[in-house]
């Protein structure tokens, strides 16, 4: 498999993740670009279903990497196993979805490489001589176009959401499954994992919320929640928020939509106050109809926007609310 | 308890930026800067970390001259002492170069634990901890919500996704990746800031901490504003003028209200 692009799919629970199949689709696309061979990797214990379900799709082999010490997920474990396959199949690219385990481990095993992670990139580019990773910086305020430089293999994360699982393509015949043997030792892992829990039982599911009204920094102080409240119950909306809101404990954890909390896709998303750092906007912006309040005309919220108010929330919600009011 | 925080500057929340000529970066003229958000929340821990086991804070970061300002913040929290890595094209370095620089940095300093923030807002490469985990040949966690030490081990809370989270332990030393709003950061005290003027600021060069042959494994070849996704529509006007448009089109344009 010279040449080849290596994608690491995710599964948690007996299940794999979305954006494990966003990543294979981004391979489908570059193993085309090249003329490059595709694999897929599975890490696990008792995943051998999973890698069927791989093998149907468009890739060449599906690796499957079973072994005690895979049961739990630890970085020590994962990246041990996987530089052992690198090593072995000599891949010239290395995907990987840009999830939390990913962060964890992915860094650490290109380092093991003298590679670094081009990480958390929402889309490809160039050709079949050379790809170009486009990425975010300044909090998605700018993008930038990444190449990777000396001796191959390399490694890429993408952003969730930057592929379209949908897009993905069938195998026309089934993939082969192969068994990788990878030597792990129990001393080699020094992180003990404990069963991973929730802490808070998920009383409002703004998954399934069609409106949401969303607040950011902008809302300034607790007391000002009232505006956004006020106005959800006109628009018999849920409440959400970002990051910082939550973190000072103004609305519970369950409440918050980004990267770290819920990712939702309401018919309306009215962001008040909110900036739009990447890790916000990757829980939203499946929203169809997104509309943004901010202070800051180039604030990154309003390139995902519908419709942009360019003002004070504290004027525009009022009179929101006060319209709503006489509408109804 | 000897504690490394990595602390990085960055452009501050709401500066407009401005790419600089050879689409490599900001006008850096043009900004002002404030602390990585999640590399605050990481010396606030640290600090606390000391005060309960005792120990030292060293606060490590890596930048320009304009980095002091960070460095002096730390001191004046309560750090006892700083290592500037000076370098005026920090930019231009890759995630495995900075690690490699501030491993360089710390290594013959022998530290228990390094904590540094988990991503910073300006690179967001995301992975400056986890490579100096794999420099120094450490274990290391990441996206952590509390700490705990207990006979030379941390047991740590890290986040996962959409509300999971979990405990892990691992022996020190170690590197841990801090999320933002694990504790609730100080302010410096006028006392602090008059006894930071004292304190021990070690300069070093990019050369002194960064092996010739660590090359850079990944290039900018530009940053540009990119393109909007979607066409947005500003709505102008007073705010009651902007409102009455916006409900104008949710309710005939997108159809929702």
């Amino acid at each position: 498999m010279a040449e080849a692009i290596l994608v690491v799919a995710e599964q948690k629970q007996g299940q794999l993740n979305r954006q494990s199949w966003e990543t294979l689709v981004a391979g489908q696309q570059l193993a085309e670009t090249r003329q490059a061979p595709l694999a897929a990797v599975l890490l696990g214990k008792g995943i051998a279903a999973l890698a069927e379900e791989l093998a149907a799709k468009k890739t060449d082999e599906v690796w499957l990497v079973e072994h005690d010490l895979l049961e739990a997920y630890t970085p020590d474990g994962y990246a041990a196993a996987l530089r052992q396959l690198i090593q072995q199949l000599q891949p010239v690219l290395v995907l990987l979805p840009h999830t939390y385990q990913v962060r964890d481990f992915a860094p650490k095993l290109a380092a093991s490489f003298q590679r670094s992670l081009i990480s958390d990139c929402i889309g490809l580019g160039g050709d079949s001589k050379q790809t170009v990773f486009v990425r975010q910086m300044f909090q998605g305020k700018v993008n930038v176009d990444v190449v990777p430089a000396g001796d191959p293999p390399h490694f890429a994360s993408f952003q969730a959401g930057a592929f379209r699982a949908d897009a993905l393509k069938e195998g026309e015949r089934k993939a082969a499954i192969k068994q990788a043997e990878v030597e792990l030792a129990a001393d080699q892992i020094r992180s003990k994992p404990e069963a991973p829990f929730r802490e808070a039982k998920q009383a409002v599911d703004l998954s399934q919320a069609e409106i949401i009204v969303a607040v950011g920094r902008g809302i300034k102080s607790p007391e000002n929640l009232d505006l956004a409240n006020r106005l959800a119950a006109l628009l018999g909306a849920e409440v959400g928020a970002s990051r910082p809101i939550c973190d000072e404990g103004w609305l519970p954890m369950e409440r918050q939509i980004g990267s770290s909390g819920q990712t939702v896709a309401p018919k309306l998303y009215l962001a008040l106050g909110i900036s739009g750092a990447i890790q916000h906007v990757v829980g939203m912006k499946g929203a169809r109809t997104v509309v943004a309040v901010n202070k800051d005309a180039n604030a990154p919220i309003f390139e995902v926007a519908d419709y942009g108010i360019v003002g004070d929330l504290f004027e525009v919600v009022p009179a929101l609310i006060e319209a709503l009011e006489k509408g109804s | 308890m000897k504690i490394a925080v990595c602390m990085k500057q960055v452009p501050a929340k709401d500066a407009p930026l401005r790419i600089n000529e050879a689409a490599t970066w900001v006008r850096e003229g043009d900004l002002s800067f404030e602390t990585n958000e999640p590399d605050a929340f990481a010396l606030e821990e640290a600090l606390r970390l000391k005060e309960k086991h005792g120990g030292e804070v060293v606060v490590v970061s890596l930048g320009p001259e304009r980095v002091r300002q960070v460095i002096k913040e730390g001191l004046a929290k309560g750090a006892e002492r700083a290592i500037h890595i000076r370098d005026e094209e920090f930019y231009t370095l890759d995630p495995l170069q900075m690690a490699a620089a501030l491993a360089g940095a710390v290594r013959e300093e022998k530290f228990d634990l390094l904590l540094t923030g988990l991503q910073s807002d300006d690179h967001g490469f995301g992975q400056t901890g986890v490579v100096l985990a794999e420099l120094l040949g450490l274990p290391h966690a990441t996206i952590i919500m509390e700490i705990e030490v207990q006979n030379g081990r941390v047991r740590v809370k890290r986040e996962l996704e959409a509300g999971w989270f979990q405990w892990i332990e691992l022996p020190l030393p170690a590197v841990l990746t801090i999320q933002s709003g694990i504790n609730k950061p100080r302010y410096a005290s006028l006392k602090g800031i008059m006894a930071a003027k004292k304190k021990e600021i070690r300069d070093v060069k990019r050369a002194d901490v960064l092996p010739p042959d660590q090359v850079a494994t990944q290039a900018t070849k530009r940053i540009y504003v990119p393109e909007k996704a979607k066409q947005t529509e500003f709505l102008q006007g007073t705010p009651k003028e902007a409102v009455a448009k916006l409900l104008e089109k949710l309710k005939h344009e997108a159809r929702i209200l």
